[in-house]
């Protein structure tokens, strides 16, 4: 039971019953990436330029130096609560004509835990996941370790997570 | 046009077109954003190492690995086409804060005085870059998400259990940032 528990938690990650049903959607063919590419380009622009993947500014944050990123957040949540209402009043499916789904989360320890352990690394590197991929892009080579790293701090708690409280 | 994108984009610009990705992606093939998952592919397609939480079909989620190919595009782009010519501006309190440490280069987003590969060799930069990356990439998992996953598209669909993550990653992040920060600069 504990472990069917722990299985769902992971919102970021389909289960398997849901991917199943995503064999009959048009993803499958590699030109069908593409869209994604240029939506995480344009997201990836969007990062820089807005210097959310900035050391200094994630530092301002955590000071209460600056209304930039408190700003860039409050109004992307904003936008994307308004944008989710019209999708589920006006029942919006996609451009393949798929209905849209969203999936409840369920609460638990992890969440506390996790975050605050999330919350110190985003102080320290000044990148959350998204930043990081954003920051090599700009040259900052060095970051590579920073994303090997982070992606080591995963499989560490794959390793571990039957045993952390959740 | 092209000298008005080049300037660092304020907040109510940025803020809403990232927002809009949450709309974009949902259109586009009824995905959920969410960058931390991204990690956790890349475990189960080349370290799973027969561990039950990277059995699972990550091929289905290819979608999200060419989303951060496109992310780490799109940072080439805008630091090649876009470039601001202009060092970063920061709040003078942390600029006094910073030089105490010898942290006086504003060039790039990231601060090359403590993030080159040089002082990847020091206790400093071992303790920022991979100390800090193990605990990007635990925490998110063990909270199921970052920023995007839980403070975006979390909070945006109303899920209270995002709100609680959010509100400890930003409290992880006061705490480590004012306290423990200080003690690794001075290192």
């Amino acid at each position: 039971m504990l472990k069917h528990n722990i299985a769902d938690n992971d919102f970021e990650v389909r289960s398997t019953a849901s991917a199943t049903t995503d064999a009959g959607t048009p993803d499958h063919k590699w030109f069908h990436f593409l869209k994604y590419l240029v939506t995480g380009v344009l997201f990836g622009i969007v990062f820089v330029k807005g210097e959310v993947v900035s050391w200094f500014r994630i530092q301002e944050m955590f000071r209460l130096q600056s209304f930039h990123m408190y700003g860039v957040i409050g109004s992307a949540i904003a936008v994307a609560m308004i944008a989710v209402w019209f999708i589920k009043k006006l029942g919006i499916k996609t451009i393949n004509g798929q209905s849209i789904s969203f999936t409840p989360k369920k609460f638990n320890k992890g969440q506390v835990y996790g975050g605050l352990i999330f919350g110190s690394g985003w102080a320290l590197t000044g990148a959350c996941p998204g930043p990081l991929f954003a920051q090599i892009g700009t040259g900052a080579t060095v970051i590579v370790v920073v994303l090997l790293s982070a992606i080591a701090g995963t499989w560490v708690y794959g390793l571990l997570r039957e045993k952390l409280p959740h | 046009m092209i000298e008005l994108l080049k300037q660092p984009w304020p907040w109510y610009i940025t803020g809403p077109l990232i927002g809009l990705t949450v709309p974009a992606l949902l259109l586009l093939g009824n995905r959920s954003f969410g960058i931390s998952a991204t990690l956790r592919h890349i475990c189960a397609a080349c370290v799973p190492a027969g561990i039950p939480f990277f059995k699972y079909n990550w091929k289905a989620e290819t979608w999200n690995l060419v989303f951060v190919i496109g992310i780490a595009l799109g940072g080439i782009l805008a630091s090649t086409f876009l470039a601001n010519p202009a060092p970063v501006e920061v709040n003078p309190a942390l600029s006094n804060e910073l030089a105490r440490y010898g942290i006086t280069n504003y060039n790039n987003l990231v601060p090359g005085d403590i993030m080159n590969w040089q002082s990847l060799l020091t206790l400093r930069g071992a303790l920022l870059m991979i100390g800090g990356g193990f605990l990007v990439g635990f925490g998110t998992r063990y909270a199921g998400g970052c920023t995007s996953g839980h403070a975006i598209m979390g909070i945006s669909t109303l899920q209270w259990p995002s709100l609680v993550a959010t509100i400890c990653f930003m409290a992880g992040g006061f705490i480590v940032a004012n306290l423990v920060l200080p003690f690794i600069l001075s290192l």
